[in-house]
């Protein structure tokens, strides 16, 4: 078995010696390739940023407030998230459409005079979407964190003055990083390379790398220079959560002093 | 400390916002599925049924189906099996380069799945073999074996070592030991494996959009309709179907992973496993 799972990866990398670094250098100098490669990563950073904010208010509430259904809370959370990822996606071009719930909600409270615009058929629509769908993976490692923090050291902080809000940022925050750390990166591996999305609710200016990806394996038949696109995006973001992995460690570390 | 009684009332709130936001899109699926209108659109213009008997005359669908029920069983007990090897040998003896193996079978869970299947086409074409069921059940048996793993890691920890020395010293053989003694003690582990592989499985779209030769999974007959807006409303009655069955299956998991969290005398509300 551990032979099959090495055997793709080294076979993927052989495979790609042979075939020159041609592809490599038009895949990193093109102007277009590069533009959806910085875009693939200035989505996924902005989607990443936002799932985890939003997540760490929930996981918080969940870990700290409430007391006899956790685990029932944590299996609502996850449901949404089983079903579908297809039909899901779809569903949010449905909600975030001209004619869509949204829109349609929006008007009927009269809180607008004309549909938006600007929410579907662009990187905003793909940010909404992908913060919704990668939600239980930044809530999940977020809360093991919190549940992991020892109740008596808030409880320590506050007899020694601090306030709830010190206590927090002091305490609570530096004590869950790990969960916030591994939140950021399990979303943002993925969603760099994700397919579904751009293609349905991103429009042109939504698209992605893996789009791009795909084409090359599909329409512009050239296989080797989809594979070096993905090669190439796989570095950059295995190289990116080194970074924040190493980053929030040295952060850690300075903190502790 | 009405600050603290605040900062609760703005949390609830919150958690109640968020959670609209996450059902949003799922409480939406059964609304459209059963109005009349071939709109997906408010306002909702009548109830119907009709896109439900849709899905009974549409034979694509049925030979999709029955390609990702084939998909989702082979990969949902190749996986497992593979899971339970690799569960049983990390967490019963130490080998050499231990953890950068379990690495390196873990890896396909942080990976883009665009690359998985990239890297799949390219070895599978490279191989010569043809595309057909076979090589998407190869890829899905690749990405789901790492959440098998994470299940029955944890049944396999929360065993005691000793029963089995026990079964051992009462002159069992080592089968024997594993079939009477070690399998039974996993077996709700077992189970919750089969249930989220097979859930993961019947949902991946990437990799059979890749992989598939001419015959197509359900996912990929999904996506192959979605651009014929006609066909939209039986394709949410058909979501609304296996929504109601996803939760169906997922509900059963969870029941047998919180049995198996009480056999081995834990907490039925830990979170583990499921992360």
């Amino acid at each position: 078995m551990v032979v099959t799972f090495s055997f793709w990866t080294q076979n993927y990398l052989d495979l790609d010696t042979t075939f020159t670094l041609a592809n490599y250098r038009e895949a990193w100098t093109d102007p277009l390739y590069r533009e959806l490669m910085l875009r693939s990563l200035r989505i996924s950073v902005v989607v990443t940023v936002a799932t985890v904010v939003l997540a760490f208010p929930i996981a918080y509430y969940v870990s700290f407030h409430v007391r006899n259904h956790k685990a029932l809370w944590l299996f609502l959370i996850t449901v949404p998230f089983w079903t579908s990822y297809l039909l899901r996606v779809f569903l949010w071009k449905v909600i975030l459409g001209y004619n869509g719930v949204l829109n349609s909600a929006l008007l009927g409270l009269g809180l607008i005079d004309e549909p938006l615009s600007f929410i579907l058929y662009n990187a905003n629509a793909v940010v909404i979407t992908l913060a919704h769908a990668w939600a239980p993976f930044a809530i999940l490692p977020i809360f093991v964190a919190l549940e992991r923090i020892d109740r008596s050291l808030l409880e320590a902080a506050k007899d020694l003055g601090d306030g709830p809000v010190r206590s927090f940022f002091r305490v609570t925050l530096p004590l869950a990083m790990p969960g916030v750390v591994a939140a950021t990166i399990i979303v943002l591996i993925p969603t760099v390379g994700d397919y579904i999305t751009p293609r349905l609710v991103g429009g042109t200016e939504g698209l992605m790398i893996s789009n791009m990806i795909q084409v090359q394996f599909g329409k512009a038949n050239n296989a080797p220079l989809g594979a070096a696109l993905a090669v190439s995006s796989m570095f950059i973001v295995g190289g990116l959560s080194l970074m924040i992995f190493f980053a929030t460690r040295k952060i850690g570390r300075g903190g502790a002093d | 400390m009405s600050n603290r009684r605040n900062k609760l009332n703005w949390l609830n709130t919150y958690a109640v916002v968020y959670m609209v936001f996450l059902y949003a899109p799922v409480v939406l699926l059964p609304i459209f599925a059963f109005n009349s209108s071939t709109i997906i659109a408010f306002p909702l213009s009548g109830f119907t049924t009709e896109w439900f008997g849709v899905l009974w005359t549409t034979d694509a669908l049925h030979s999709a189906v029955r390609n990702s029920l084939l998909v989702a069983v082979s990969a949902a007990t190749i996986s497992t099996v593979l899971g339970l090897f690799a569960a049983r040998a990390v967490a019963r003896y130490s080998f050499p380069l231990e953890r950068g193996i379990m690495g390196l079978i873990m890896l396909p869970l942080v990976l883009p799945e665009i690359i998985i299947a990239v890297a799949l086409l390219i070895v599978l074409i490279q191989l010569g073999l043809s595309l057909s069921l076979w090589t998407v059940v190869l890829g899905h048996v690749l990405i789901c074996t790492p959440f098998s793993i994470a299940v029955l890691g944890s049944a396999f920890r929360g065993l005691d070592p000793s029963m089995e020395e026990a079964s051992f010293d009462l002159g069992e053989t080592r089968w024997g030991t594993f079939r009477r003694v070690t399998f039974p003690l996993v077996l709700p582990g077992v189970i919750s494996s089969l249930l989220i592989t097979f859930t993961i499985s019947l949902d991946e779209f990437i990799i059979a959009f890749f992989l598939t030769g001419t015959d197509v999974t359900l996912p990929v007959y999904i996506w192959s309709q979605m651009r014929f807006p006609a066909k939209l409303p039986s394709i949410m009655a058909l979501g609304t179907i296996l929504l109601g069955l996803t939760v169906a299956l997922l509900i059963l998991a969870e029941i047998f992973r919180r049995r198996s969290a009480t056999r081995r005398g834990l907490d039925a509300s830990t979170t583990e496993g499921l992360v």
